[in-house]
């Protein structure tokens, strides 16, 4: 390790930390705003869902890097567009969260949903106001797995100039100086943590009900 | 008042859960729909709310058609206590009791404090309005439900098999509560249950439902006892219908004499009742001599004089280990003794009156 070098480095560090956690970070949000809606309409009926869900699954499974070379051509964006990275991770957290969003739904006991229609609630507000809260703990979880997995994935964008903290990997591989390595993965490490700590902690914020239970 | 003229439900699956039910439930009273697992009481219930709609034939609800209209707003006007309560975990007490006055737009602070109002009615200490549902008993997740449905003071109540996930003695203190309640609220209830005798005692009316979802019978749960229109309600009501119906025959039962003796005094040959410093029964004793604690045996169950029924009466004679009944007033003293021949005297003297 050459320590100093972390130092006269500050700069580049500060600003590739940034570049990750946004390019990590807004996939999930618009992803999951996305997936909402998605997965409320895969809960609705088995027959949606039998199409939703392995769909979802599909996406899912196809390679980072691939995404990243092939979406250039669809959305017609420069190759070093950051955008692509965005759009490419906001299509694995859909993917991801779909799911998540059926099983919570589906898992909400249907006494509560009838409870609610029986007491005068409209399909739209009983959606935001039983449905949707009570599917927050799973919908945590999955949250969870999709922030931790955008955070590793961006590092792959750093294969096509867009990747933040990946950027210091190939960097460091090019110039064989495995300080800028290892400083990358411990950020990206740390980086997971904190944002795993937070969504965690907001989960528990949002849900006091859920720690009753027990 | 609900009518049900002519209403048939035949489910997607070609299910005949309703068969032609013509029915008319009284404004203010309590009316029991009662039946086997699957006869289709709780699809009967859900059409006067329109949770299900009917296939056929019409349901008005104090003259208005269910069907015209708003389904949601219909129901803000309809209380509902769902089986094993349905309460919004995530939500507090307070504010799931308040859940259809904010629906119907009231202020929040005035919707709260609705709900403090109705905790205090259906007898929840105030310190559970911040609780969530989990936190407590099953017994009072129950009241909490019948809260939330009477939150916005709706004339017609209905309740699902309400009491039904809960242990026999809480359900018996819930069922009282529900009687005394009514009298002061007068609510037009249509109550679902499997059990007659749950029917037979909230009842004013009882339908009893035959499986097909056919109407069996519809008369106050006397008549019921008395008269079962056909083997099925016979069957149905059950084997000692003869021994409940007394539970309705509120005919004065003449005492006889009792010389109770207290703690330390002595006793006289035979069965002595024994009492405490106010004249309240403790117990019996069967031996002469002079009375000790450890010698009482627990006595059976006390008629209230005056107010009792000829089935408490005859309990209390049947339950007593003397074989004489204890009668008590008002203040739970003694007010004398009962034989079961004194009721069974009574009941023949109530015959030959009626
Ligand atoms: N959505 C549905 N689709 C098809 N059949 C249904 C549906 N809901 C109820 N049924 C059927 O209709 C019949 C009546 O059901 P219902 O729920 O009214 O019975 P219930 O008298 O309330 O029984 P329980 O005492 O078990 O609650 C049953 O045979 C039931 O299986
Ligand atoms: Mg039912």
């Amino acid at each position: 390790m050459v320590w100093d070098w972390i130092p006269r480095n500050t700069d580049l560090i500060v600003r590739l930390l940034g570049v990750h956690t946004v390019l990590a970070l807004v996939p999930v949000v618009v992803g999951l705003v996305i997936a909402v809606p998605v997965g409320w309409l895969a809960s609705r009926s088995t027959g949606l869902r039998s199409v939703l869900i392995p769909a979802a699954s599909v996406l899912y499974t196809i390679p980072s890097l691939a995404v990243f070379i092939v979406l250039p051509a669809i959305l017609g964006t420069q190759i070093l567009d950051p955008l692509n990275v965005v759009v490419a991770l906001t299509i694995y957290t859909v993917a991801l969260l779909v799911r998540s969003v059926a099983d919570a739904l589906a898992a909400v006991p249907a006494l509560v949903v009838a409870a609610a229609t029986a007491m005068g609630y409209r399909p739209g507000k009983r959606f935001v106001s039983v449905e949707l809260p009570l599917a927050v703990p799973v919908l945590v979880a999955g949250l969870r797995v999709a922030a931790v997995s955008n955070i590793s994935l961006v590092s792959v964008g750093a294969l096509i100039g867009v990747g933040g903290l990946g950027q210091l990997f190939t960097e460091g591989y090019q110039r064989d100086f495995p300080t800028e390595i290892i400083t990358g993965i411990v950020l990206i490490v740390a980086l997971a943590l904190v944002v795993d700590g937070l969504l965690v902690l907001a989960g528990r914020v949002v849900t006091p009900w859920a720690r009753v239970a027990a | 008042m609900i009518e049900f003229r002519g209403v048939t439900k035949r489910f997607a699956d070609g299910t005949v859960a309703v068969d032609g039910l013509d029915l008319t439930v009284e404004s203010g009273r309590i009316t029991v729909f009662v039946g086997p697992s699957g006869c289709g009481k709780t699809t009967s219930l859900r059409m006067i709310n329109r949770m299900i709609e009917p296939s056929s034939g019409t349901i008005t609800v104090e003259g208005r058609d269910v069907m015209a209209g708003d389904p949601a707003d219909l129901r803000r006007g309809i209380g509902y206590v769902i089986q094993q309560a349905g309460l919004f975990p995530h939500k507090t007490i307070r504010d799931n009791i308040a859940t259809v006055p904010l629906l119907l737009g009231w202020k929040k602070p005035q919707a709260r404090a609705r709900a403090e109002e109705l905790m205090e009615i259906v007898g929840l200490g105030p310190e559970m309005a911040g609780r969530y549902p989990a936190q407590l008993s099953g017994g009072q997740q129950q009241r909490v439900g019948v809260a939330r449905a009477l939150a916005a003071d709706p004339p017609v109540l209905l309740m699902d098999e309400p009491f039904s996930a809960v242990d026999p003695v809480v359900r018996e203190n819930l069922q009282d509560e529900l009687l005394r309640l009514q009298e002061d609220l007068g609510k037009t209830i249509v109550f679902v249950t499997h059990d007659i005798d749950e029917a037979v005692k909230l009842g004013d009316k009882v339908a009893v439902f035959r499986t097909g979802g056919h109407l069996a019978q519809y008369a106050s749960p006397a008549e019921l006892l008395a008269r079962p229109a056909d083997d099925f309600v016979d069957g149905f009501v059950g084997r000692d219908r003869g021994y409940r119906t007394l539970g309705f025959l509120e005919q004065d039962v003449p005492l006889g004499a009792l010389t109770p003796v207290r703690v330390g005094a002595t006793a006289g040959d035979g069965w002595t009742l024994v009492v405490d410093g106010e004249d309240r029964p403790i117990g019996w004793v069967s031996s002469q001599g002079v009375v000790e604690e450890a010698a009482i045996i627990p006595g059976g169950t006390l008629h209230p004089a005056g107010s009792g029924s000829l089935r408490s009466a005859l309990d209390s004679a049947l339950s007593s280990p003397s074989g004489q009944g204890v009668a008590v007033d008002d203040g739970g003293r003694v007010a004398g003794s009962i034989s079961a021949d004194a009721v069974l005297a009574a009941l023949a003297a109530s015959r030959e009156a009626a």
